[in-house]
């Protein structure tokens, strides 16, 4: 085809494209995903039974905000990365404040405590599933994201991978902690932060390959 | 399209560089085609992807090099293409030069990894490195010459110009103001004698 017929046949095809569309394609993606996601949590693994009293307490709004923190600083980057020249800029760094915001509160409560809470606080008594469970409630975010993202335009695969995994990690984090009824710090700061993690790095993995375009 | 609108390469700044207007002019018109565009009008878009696509051979022919031309019009297309379906991912916030650019820059990468792939597979396989027709091609044409300065010069000569040259008989006859078939005859006496002398050597 002679590039001169290419560019006729593409300014024929030009239609109005609304702002925002890539924080919509992958808000979108993202709703898709938690929905699922939800879905599997409440048939699964079930809401916990003292849900209405424990939004009446701290560790439940503790879990909130640090799987919440993630989840918005890993949008507003992902909305970056999407774009061919997108750079993280100032949510960059941030991403990490609320991971030193847990290890910090974890390190306080740990001292505090007798010393032979400390195990008991650190491993509570899902250590065994919370990380794994996290992974699970993630993937179908996980997909929604990667499936919006390949309508987009990024040109870092890598990072973009990661950033998307980090994100549906956070947000499975987040639909998980309705269902899980730890409550100290030193637990969410290990097993949640693993859970987030190694989505994090599957979505490094897999970016390279299925984020190409 | 001008020359002083040819893109000046890629120099790691993350923009394109124009000469002459320089990237600020080039800047402002062409983000002002695109907002237009992005609003739905044709006709800014037409004259935007004519603009970009001189900007875009000019950088693609600079990058790939002399010879490449027929390469540097794929990509050039496969960019246009890229850069229509992903048009939404322009941030109006943010230079256009520099979204156009991380585009270019990225399909240019993506080429050259493809190449260099497709550049291994072929030393990776035995029968392109082994089997080459080429080099036998070439040991035939030696023994042929090698044979043929065995042969008187006239019939040398009269066996080049008709077997390998491809003359017509008529056309050796007046090359070698012979008749025609005297040539004929020169050409079968030389053919026959060169044949003697391979089963001479064969065995």
């Amino acid at each position: 085809m002679k590039t001169d017929d290419l560019i006729a046949a593409l300014a024929g095809d030009v239609t109005p494209v609304p702002a925002h569309t890539v924080g919509r394609t992958l808000g979108f993606g993202l709703a898709l995903g938690a929905v699922v996601s939800s879905a599997v949590m409440v048939l699964w693994l079930g809401v916990r039974a003292d849900l209405m009293h424990a939004m009446m307490t701290g560790p439940f709004w503790m879990k909130f905000a640090y799987a919440l923190s993630v989840a918005v600083l890993g949008f507003g980057l992902i909305d970056r990365l999407a774009r061919p020249d997108g750079e993280g800029g100032i949510f960059g760094p941030l991403i990490f404040a609320p991971l030193a915001v847990m290890v910090a509160l974890a390190a306080y409560q740990l001292f505090g405590a007798p010393e032979d809470l400390r195990m008991k606080m650190m491993m509570g008594s899902s250590y065994q599933v919370c990380a794994r469970n996290i992974v699970i409630l993630s993937a179908p975010i996980f997909v929604g994201l990667f499936w919006a993202l390949r309508a987009l335009a990024p040109t870092r695969l890598t990072l973009a991978g990661a950033i998307a995994g980090v994100l549906a990690g956070a947000a499975g984090t987040l639909i998980y902690a309705f269902h899980c009824n730890e409550s100290a710090a030193p637990f969410v700061a290990i097993w949640y932060t693993l859970g987030i993690v190694a989505v994090g790095a599957l979505g490094a993995l897999l970016g390279r390959i299925s984020l190409r375009w | 399209m001008s020359d002083a609108w040819r893109c000046n390469l890629y120099k790691g700044s993350g923009e394109i560089e124009l000469e002459g207007f320089g990237l600020i002019a080039a800047e402002a018109e062409l983000k002002a085609l695109m907002l237009r565009s992005l609003a739905g009008d044709g006709t800014a878009y037409a004259t935007l992807l004519r603009r970009l696509n001189g900007h875009l051979r000019a950088y693609y022919l600079r990058r790939l090099g002399p010879g490449r031309a027929a390469d540097a019009e794929d990509l050039l297309q496969e960019t246009l293409i890229a850069m229509h379906a992903r048009r939404s991912t322009y941030d109006p916030t943010r230079p256009f030069t520099a979204w156009v650019h991380a585009i270019a820059r990225y399909k240019l990468i993506d080429h050259y990894r493809r190449t260099k792939r497709l550049a291994e597979d072929s030393i990776d396989d035995p029968d392109l490195l082994f089997g080459s027709e080429d080099s036998r091609a070439a040991e035939a044409q030696i023994d042929v010459d090698r044979l043929l300065r065995r042969l008187p010069e006239r019939t040398r000569r009269l066996i080049q110009d008709v077997k390998i040259e491809g003359l017509s008989t008529a056309e050796a006859a007046e090359r070698h103001a012979m008749s025609e078939s005297a040539v004929k005859v020169g050409v079968h006496r030389g053919l026959k004698s060169l044949s003697a002398k391979l089963e001479g050597d064969g065995s």
